[in-house]
């Protein structure tokens, strides 16, 4: 008994110890509310290419390392390539965070985590200089607000592309003209949609449609009336849901089972299950659609950067941009990649909108972090951490 | 001048008893501090700061917002009663389903009999968590085994798949063998002679099996009950794969805020919840005699 009492009061007393000890010195970080220059600037940026560390880290989308143009890469610079896959944005400022000190090179990151990056200091500066295929990219992605801050360029443009709307053939004869469908109580548990906060910002470009009195012009940049009429679509669609889908590979069973049979998609999500056999197909509604810009954003701490600049010069090659957009069905930022999809596959330019005029590009809503500071100069938008509460309530 | 040594070190141990506890006691002690204690300490102390709401960069300064959030928005508390209410539907289940079991193989079933039936308990517990949880998807889904053999005889044709009553079904099934493994212990370790004696002193079957058997089984249950009712609590792979649209449970709430939310602070807060559900079940299982049972 003694002897227990003992070990409890030894336990306890030790456990007073750890606390005090990992109680850590209480460092005072400021929360950047205000965003002045990102943390890393360009002093530590190379002017040439070493030779190749021999291995490369990337973080990236499902699609975006696939063998026919990895192992190419590997022969030509000797650098292995290993592939952390991640399902959304935010998992990929989280990976960054936690492990971008030192382990990752590259992360494929798309618009909505570009800033977030960027401010997090968890990335640096990128030299264009020695990725001289940008040239041939379309003006809009050459210095994006996205990946650029002040001329000081944090990424290069990688590939984009619409976020469909994913239908079954059989349940509908003819493409649906309106995201209306996944709103619809009619397809009350077919739907499935994406487990990502930034699906409020789909909401919002219906609503910005079907009720103009809202008075949305950007889905990412919403007022707190605007934004809970959103939320509020999306609370009402919950019992249409079947899945909140979080990885692409959760989608494509959903529709190759059946189970769902409308959805918001990737058109890699189409492309797969029609390689499959399935009978699905995806299509662009009345409404528009939001859309991706991804840039490869080149990690502070680096342990390979010359591999990681000899990836940035491959990937921004005309064939392996061709390559990457017929895979993934996406389409590539290089100009000069249309002849070549056209090669890889028949008609391949057009079907991606490879060599769709500048008008085009502007019908899509390209994801972009949501900050309460918006363009109309009145800062009374809703902000990230909003939107993610928001999301946590409507998935519930 | 070793031997020496060696000989001195060894009469001082001889000589004072507790520096041989010291001894023998410390690098176990000292494991448990470290990688355990230590662990739970930095959880805790993780779960009063907060991360800047842009860069997610974790800033130390110490607050109660992310305790406050969890009681005070509703959401959390639907999906910590969705947990628990899934927890102790599970854990039901397989006491329903492993008490006649376990007593068919403690009391009726043949050595041989038994050993065989032991081992097919056992077996699913060498297969991957992940491919039971994808047979379940395949036995389940639309154009999966259940609903083909349901269309085969003209039943009306079942969509479990991806919905609640899936993942009770596919939880139930993992967790099985944890419940009836205990159960079969304490069963065991009854004596025939008690069953006969309740017999002939004129109590009936059913009256032997609630005062007599239940009274001594109940340790071995609750020892089972503990397993089913954790793995259930901490886990979130299986709402992840089979779960529907309502497959929020507390371990896809860690795991979306740690990953995906990129808040660890908040899912430390979070952890923590489970930790003090399973505080208060393991009192209440102490209560029960669990842990004479293990």
């Amino acid at each position: 008994m003694n002897y227990h009492v003992r070990t409890r009061r030894l336990v306890v007393a030790s456990a007073i110890a750890l606390l005090a000890a990992t109680a850590l010195p209480a460092v005072t970080l400021s929360a950047s509310a205000s965003l002045g220059t990102p943390p890393t600037q360009s002093d530590r940026t190379p002017t040439s290419i070493g030779k190749g560390e021999g291995s490369l880290n990337l973080i990236a989308w499902e699609g975006y390392a696939q063998p026919q143009w990895v192992k190419p890469f590997t022969a030509q610079t000797g650098c292995q390539v290993n592939v952390k896959y991640a399902g959304s944005s935010s998992e990929m400022v989280s990976l960054m965070n936690h492990g971008g000190g030192g382990q990752y090179d590259l992360v494929s990151a798309s618009g909505d985590a570009d800033l977030r990056l960027i401010y997090g200091g968890d990335v640096r500066p990128v030299n264009m200089a020695l990725v001289p295929a940008t040239k041939n990219f379309h003006p809009f992605l050459q210095a994006p607000s996205f990946n650029t801050i002040n001329g000081v360029h944090y990424g290069v443009s990688y590939e984009f592309g619409p976020n469909v709307l994913l239908y079954s053939k059989s349940a509908y004869a003819k493409a649906p003209t309106s995201w209306s469908v996944i709103y619809n109580k009619a397809n009350k548990g077919k739907v499935t949609i994406p487990n990502n906060p930034i699906q409020i910002a789909d909401a919002a470009l219906y609503l910005s449609k079907t009720t103009p009195s809202l008075g949305i012009t950007d889905p990412y940049e919403l007022t707190q009336t605007q934004f809970n009429a959103a939320v509020s679509l999306l609370k009402a669609e919950h019992p249409l849901v079947k899945k909140y889908w979080d990885l692409a590979s959760q989608e494509i069973s959903l529709f190759q089972n059946g189970t769902t049979t409308v959805g918001a998609a990737w058109p890699y999500q189409t492309n797969t299950l029609v390689a499959a056999g399935a009978k699905v197909a995806d299509t662009i509604p009345s409404e528009g659609a939001t859309g991706w810009a991804d840039s490869w954003l080149l990690a502070t701490n680096a342990p390979h950067p010359n591999c990681a600049y000899k990836w940035m010069n491959y990937v921004s090659t005309p064939l392996v941009q061709a390559q990457e957009a017929l895979y993934f069905g996406e389409t590539p930022a290089n100009t000069q990649a249309c002849a070549y999809m056209d090669k890889l596959q028949k008609g391949g330019c057009a079907a991606y909108h490879a060599n769709a005029p500048e008008s085009y590009f502007a019908t899509i809503k390209f994801w972009k972090t949501p900050l309460p500071t918006c363009d109309n100069g009145q800062n009374n938008c809703v902000n990230f951490t909003q939107w993610q509460q928001a999301w946590t309530q409507i998935v519930g | 001048m070793l031997d020496q040594l060696q000989r001195g070190a060894g009469a001082a141990l001889w000589r004072r008893p507790w520096l041989r506890a010291v001894a023998t006691l410390s690098p176990p002690l000292l494991w448990f501090l470290i990688i355990y204690l230590a662990s739970l300490v930095a959880l805790l102390v993780t779960a009063f700061f907060q991360v800047d709401a842009l860069t997610g960069n974790i800033v130390y300064q110490w607050t109660g917002s992310n305790f406050s959030q969890l009681f005070t928005q509703s959401v959390y508390a639907t999906i910590i009663w969705r947990t628990v209410l899934m927890a102790v539907m599970v854990t039901v289940t397989d006491v329903i389903i492993a008490l006649p079991f376990a007593f068919f193989l403690a009391k009726i079933a043949s050595p041989r009999t038994r050993q065989w039936f032991v081992a097919l308990t056992l077996l699913p517990l060498w297969a991957s968590y992940l491919a039971k949880v994808y047979a379940w998807i395949n036995i389940l889904s639309d154009k999966g085994v259940l609903p083909a053999i349901e269309r085969s005889i003209g039943l009306p044709v079942t969509h479990l798949a991806y919905s609640t009553a899936a993942m009770w079904l596919v939880f139930s099934y993992l967790w099985l063998p944890f419940m009836i493994m205990p159960v079969y212990g304490a069963l065991e370790r009854v004596p025939d002679s008690l069953l006969e004696a309740s017999a002939d002193l004129g109590a009936r079957p059913w009256f032997t099996l609630r005062r007599v058997l239940w009274p001594l089984v109940l340790p071995g249950v609750v020892a089972g009950s503990i397993f089913t009712f954790s793995l259930t609590l901490g886990d979130f792979i299986t709402p992840l794969l089979i779960g529907g649209s309502n497959a929020n449970f507390i371990g896809n709430a860690i795991y979306d805020s740690a990953l995906n939310g990129g808040n660890l602070p908040f899912a430390a807060a979070l952890a923590f919840v489970s930790i003090a559900i399973m505080a208060v079940y393991l009192v209440a299982a102490r209560f029960f005699g669990a842990f004479e049972a293990l």
